[in-house]
């Protein structure tokens, strides 16, 4: 439990470390690009040849979203009470076998369809020996002379350029995806010393995936960790929630010259988050480019990420002791996936096979064909198609919100991506605890749309739709009185009040400065609280400065 | 009546010629008065008379469960049985108690037969002698009979021979009538081993037609649970209700056909019996030898064709066989850490040294030995020479068997065992691994190509000590392989232990024994 305590606390920590953007267009952009570190994405010149640049290469653990354990019948759930969820199998009785969950092969073919892999039709387990108190079996049951997967690319986006504007598009290579056992954990109460053991993760399925070392820097490797959690959360094989531990990144970076072999790696552990894993490499490669300059050597060993301080510090030296002895694992005759039923040999029952055809028919829309159909459906820009599609829900929403509006698409964007998507930083909640329903804000962009409120009001509306749930954009219009104030004779004293007291202003409009017209159209709205028909009030200044 | 096979003490049951709770009390005081044997590591009064009430309940009504209700049996110590201790024979486990049964203890439960407790072995199952347990040696029941007794001469203690291993308490229980039916293990001749030289019918069914979960493994990859019994009859009778897929073994395979009762009418002619060349091993004793060659005769004679055959690649098996064993042992081992159950030491000042010592203190020599060359076996840079190259053979082995069960052979007949039972004596001037290398010679090929294979008593040695013989079908061929067995078992008239009685044992309880001399097969 007291692991589970630190975990939540951290997440906490994390959140308070999320900046409020209200006025940003791409959150998740701007919160990769927090990295001190920035790739550059032009092609090398001669003079920077010499130069060090990094190399990453990701190991990732991602968490079956499963019912039920990779070989046992055990539950599997997050903050379960300690050994609550531990089954004969799982605490290694001796005499248990292992039984594979069906279950968790689908989710690791179907994440290997969604990364374009090759699927073996035969793949076979191993043992991986190694001595820890969470490890009961003393033994780990993975995959490692044949995979279930191997061989996929995931293509991955992010912003870049000068501006940042421009939509960076890069393949990292995935080697393989294997089915292993999760262990145990460990606490260590140093003060007792002792160590406490929870097996309620023991023999979780994982599937780790090995990216190849296509990655420069923590922002691309954070893009493509990002671009990953958002297809296995659209598959549902994972939860991708990294702070729980359901996804788990471990780095392996290395520095060398364009041309040159690679460097000696470190491995950096301890990541629980994606800016912090952009971080944690962009210090590493940091640190190691400096070792090399200083004529030093990178050790092989594995470092842990220290999030207080952002830095990496040495855990162990790196396996060079370390055999694990992988043996085939006896007890799981080789596991078989089949193309559809015509495939199957006789006296295998179609229920009990996993079969290709059935999986791929089955794959949802994945984050990238959905940007491209936000792109083209609604004319948006890339960069609001990659808010839309990395906000968990916020997709969902926006499309919600045009089904109940004849709204520009290019405007409901707008408040979707700041005037919700601030709220919701603001109070750090996720799109489905939006205080303003869709259809809500639909109706208030109707309202705006048919000219009953200025772009003004309808913000002032939509905050206080914010603070009173369930109350309807009419009422506070009412209420309030936000209502467009289109009264001619009224808007005229307005008008006229602020052209008399603005005369260098009418000089330059009258000079032929149109822009200055708008300032004009500014103090009008500031007399009416934002509530004045801007269209008329831009006819009566141009009358009046003409 | 204890001697009696299971399927004559089904029949007294309905008969009414005798209860389940007397015979349970007849088998229970026998254990009592054949101690010494050591055949038992637990005894399980208790729940075995309660068993033995709830049977007899049933046959009063009318309604018993099949032909195993109110049989007595004993379940070697390596298979887990629900708050029972379970203990391997080792340190490591000697408190123990599982919270599950075995599928294959369930399955003889659930049928009504009565449990009468663990038996002894080797230590893990290491071993060919069930000399290296941690609760002492067993003793075989023929050291105590008329026939080695006369030959032994003097009343000595000293020249008892061994049952052979590692299920020598099983074997032990059923030679010497406490239980009908006996589960052991059979990794590369436990079962058929001890069933020779204590002169039981020993069955190692078909890798993956019995379910091992529940089984605590040698090696993963060959273990099977094995059956013994007093006659083939009996062992079809328990195979029919061990076999069968299980969901909680990923390696059991649907059984192919039901099997209550072996055919009536099976002809000998119809069958080919092969004869292994490479079977006439060194070391072979001339009397095993010949009892090979009267039992090759007496097919040749009744018609069955005979031809001796080649498995040229079975000189490699036991070394190879030896490699894949160590590897699996020291994988299947490592989950002894003392962290969750089994022993754990005093020493606790890192988690480190509370394995090291805990291992130490658990495992006996055979077991930490072959623990450490496993894991020199699959050190990365052995892995290919070693393992990888012994699997290669393994493949050839079964491949050897494929080619001539192939080319029309229905069963090869070899010897079990080098010889009859060494006494223990002389068997412990040899260490374990010599020991191990030579009593497995003929019976681990079996296993490494996962083949049915049953050991069948065939005669009495000049010592007054068995010797069987063994034969080994094609895979799944479990039911004509007993055929086959029942055929032999037939024809060579071997005489019960009950008859070879040690005149003493027989004036100390005249009524019972004098009723099974009687009424023995």
């Amino acid at each position: 439990m007291a692991a589970c305590c630190i975990l939540a606390g951290e997440l906490l920590h994390n959140i308070k470390l999320i900046p409020y953007y209200q006025k940003s267009s791409c959150l998740f952009i701007r919160w990769i690009s927090t990295s001190k570190f920035q790739c550059s994405s032009q092609p090398l010149e001669k003079s920077t040849l010499q130069q060090l640049v990094g190399v990453v290469g990701l190991e990732i653990h991602a968490q079956i979203s499963s019912n039920t354990k990779l070989f046992s019948g055990s539950s599997v759930q997050f903050l379960a009470p300690p050994n609550s969820l531990v089954s004969f199998f799982d605490v290694s009785l001796p005499g248990t076998l292992p039984v594979l969950n069906k279950r968790c092969v689908e989710a690791a073919v179907m994440t290997g369809l969604a990364l374009n892999c090759t699927i073996n039709k035969k793949s076979v387990f191993d043992r991986k020996h190694y001595f820890y108190a969470d490890l009961p079996a003393g033994y780990q049951i993975t995959q490692q002379r044949r995979p279930v997967a191997v061989d996929g690319v995931l293509t991955y986006s992010f912003l870049g350029g000068r501006k940042r504007n421009e939509v960076m598009r890069k393949n990292v290579y995935i080697k393989q995806i294997q089915l292993e056992q999760d262990s145990g954990k460990s606490l260590h109460d140093d003060v007792n010393s002792q160590t406490l053991i929870d097996l309620n993760r023991a023999g979780v399925g994982l599937m780790e995936l090995v990216m190849e070392p296509d990655m420069r820097c923590g922002e691309e490797a954070a893009a493509a960790v990002r671009e990953l959690q958002l297809i296995l959360q659209a598959l549902g094989t994972c939860q991708g929630n990294m702070s729980e531990g359901q996804l788990r990144v471990d780095a392996n970076v290395s520095v060398h010259r364009p041309g040159e072999p690679l460097g000696t790696r470190t491995e950096v552990k301890n990541i629980n988050s994606i800016r912090y894993l952009a971080r944690a490499i962009d210090f590493e490669i940091q640190r190691q480019t400096e070792v090399v300059q200083r004529g030093g050597v990178v050790l092989n060993e594995t470092r842990a990420y220290d999030s207080k301080s952002g830095e990496t510090v040495a855990m162990r030296d790196k396996e060079g002791l370390q055999d694990y002895r992988f043996m085939p694992e006896p007890n799981l005759p080789p596991l078989l996936v089949f193309e559809d039923e015509a495939s199957l040999p006789a006296g295998v029952e179609a229920g009990q096979a996993v079969l290709l055809r059935t999986l791929r028919a089955g794959l949802p829309e994945l984050p990238s064909v959905r940007r491209d159909r936000l792109v083209q459906t609604y004319g948006l820009l890339p960069e609001h198609s990659f808010t839309l599609v990395n906000e968990d829900g916020l997709m969902e929403y926006f499309e919600a919100v045009m089904k109940g509006t004849s709204r520009d698409p290019r405007k409901v964007i707008g408040w979707v991506t700041n005037e919700l998507l601030g709220l919701l930083k603001q109070q750090d909640l996720s799109v489905s605890h939006s205080s303003v329903p869709p259809a809500a804000l639909a109706e208030l962009l109707e309202l705006q749309e048919a000219g009953r409120i200025s772009s003004s009001a309808a913000k002032q509306v939509f905050q206080e739709m914010w603070r009173s749930p369930g109350k309807a954009a009419p009422q506070i219009i009412q209420e309030r009185d936000l209502g467009l104030v289109s009264d001619d004779a009224n808007l005229h004293q307005i008008c006229q009040k602020v052209v008399d007291s603005h005369p260098d202003e009418v000089r330059a409009v009258r000079s032929g400065n149109q822009k200055v017209l708008n300032k004009l159209m500014g103090l009008v709205q500031k007399e009416t609280k934002g509530r004045a028909d801007p269209v008329l009030v831009r006819k009566i200044l141009q009358e009046k400065t003409s | 009546m204890l001697g009696l096979t299971l399927k004559e003490v089904s029949l007294a049951f309905r008969e009414g010629r005798i209860s389940p709770t007397e015979l349970c009390r007849k088998c229970l005081n026998r254990i009592k008065k054949t101690q010494r044997l050591n055949a038992y590591i637990t005894v399980t009064e208790e729940f075995a008379l309660k068993q033995a009430r709830q049977s007899e309940a049933r046959l009063l009504q009318g309604v018993p469960k099949g032909p195993l209700d109110g049989i007595p049996f004993a379940v070697k110590d390596n298979f887990c049985t629900a708050n029972i201790r379970t203990t391997c024979a080792s340190k490591m486990l000697k408190d123990y108690t599982p919270p599950y049964n075995a599928t294959v203890v369930q399955k003889l439960l659930d049928q009504g037969a009565v449990l009468m407790g663990k038996t002894n072995m080797d230590e893990f199952a290491m071993g060919a002698g069930s000399t290296d347990g941690a609760f002492g040696p067993v003793r075989n029941p023929w050291s105590y009979a008329a026939s080695y007794r006369t030959q032994a001469g003097s009343a000595s203690d000293s020249d008892w021979v061994i049952t052979g291993g590692s299920s020598g308490g099983s074997a032990a229980a059923v030679a010497s009538c406490t239980s009908y039916l006996a589960l052991g293990s059979d990794t590369g001749g436990s079962t058929r081993n001890p069933g020779a030289l204590c002169g039981v019918v020993a069955l190692k069914p078909t890798y993956g037609l019995v379910s091992r979960h529940g089984l605590i493994p040698l090696v993963n990859s060959m273990d099977v649970p094995g059956i013994i019994t007093r006659s083939v009859s009996d062992a079809a009778v328990a195979l029919g209700v061990l076999q069968g897929a299980d969901v909680r073994d990923s390696t059991t395979v649907p059984a192919p056909s039901a099997l209550t009762e072996l055919p009536e009418d099976f002809d000998v002619r119809n069958i080919c019996v092969g004869i292994p060349k490479e079977y006439h091993a060194p070391g072979l004793s001339e009397e095993t030898r010949a009892q090979w060659s009267r039992v090759a005769d007496l097919f040749e004679k009744a018609g069955a064709r005979v031809e001796q055959v080649s498995l040229p690649h079975t000189q490699h098996s036991i070394v190879c066989y030896h490699v894949l064993c160590h590897a699996e042992v020291a994988s299947n081992m490592a989950r002894f850490d003392g962290l969750e159950y089994g022993h754990r030491s005093e020493m606790k000042s890192s988690t480190e040294v509370m394995y090291a010592s805990t291992r130490h203190e658990g495992f006996n020599d055979v077991v930490r030995g072959r623990i450490l060359s496993g894991n020199y076996f699959l050190l990365k840079q052995n892995y290919q020479h070693y393992f990888v190259k012994a699997q290669k053979v393994r493949r050839l082995i079964a491949n050897d068997f494929r080619d001539v069960f192939g080319s029309g052979v229905d069963v090869l007949l070899t010897p079990t065992t080098l010889s009859d039972a060494a006494c223990y004596h002389d068997f412990t001037q040899e260490d374990n691994r010599t020991r191990s290398a030579q009593e497995d010679v003929f019976t681990q090929p079996a296993n490494m190509a996962g083949l049915p294979a049953v050991s069948v008593p065939t005669a009495l040695s000049q010592r007054g000590l068995p010797i069987g013989l063994q034969l080994i079908g094609p895979a799944l061929e479990d039911k004509k392989l007993l055929c086959v067995a029942r055929w032999v078992e037939q024809n060579v008239g071997f005489p019960s232990i009950s008859d070879c009685e040690n005149t003493q044992e027989s004036r100390k309880d005249p009524g019972a024994t004098r009723r099974e001399q009687a009424s023995a097969v």
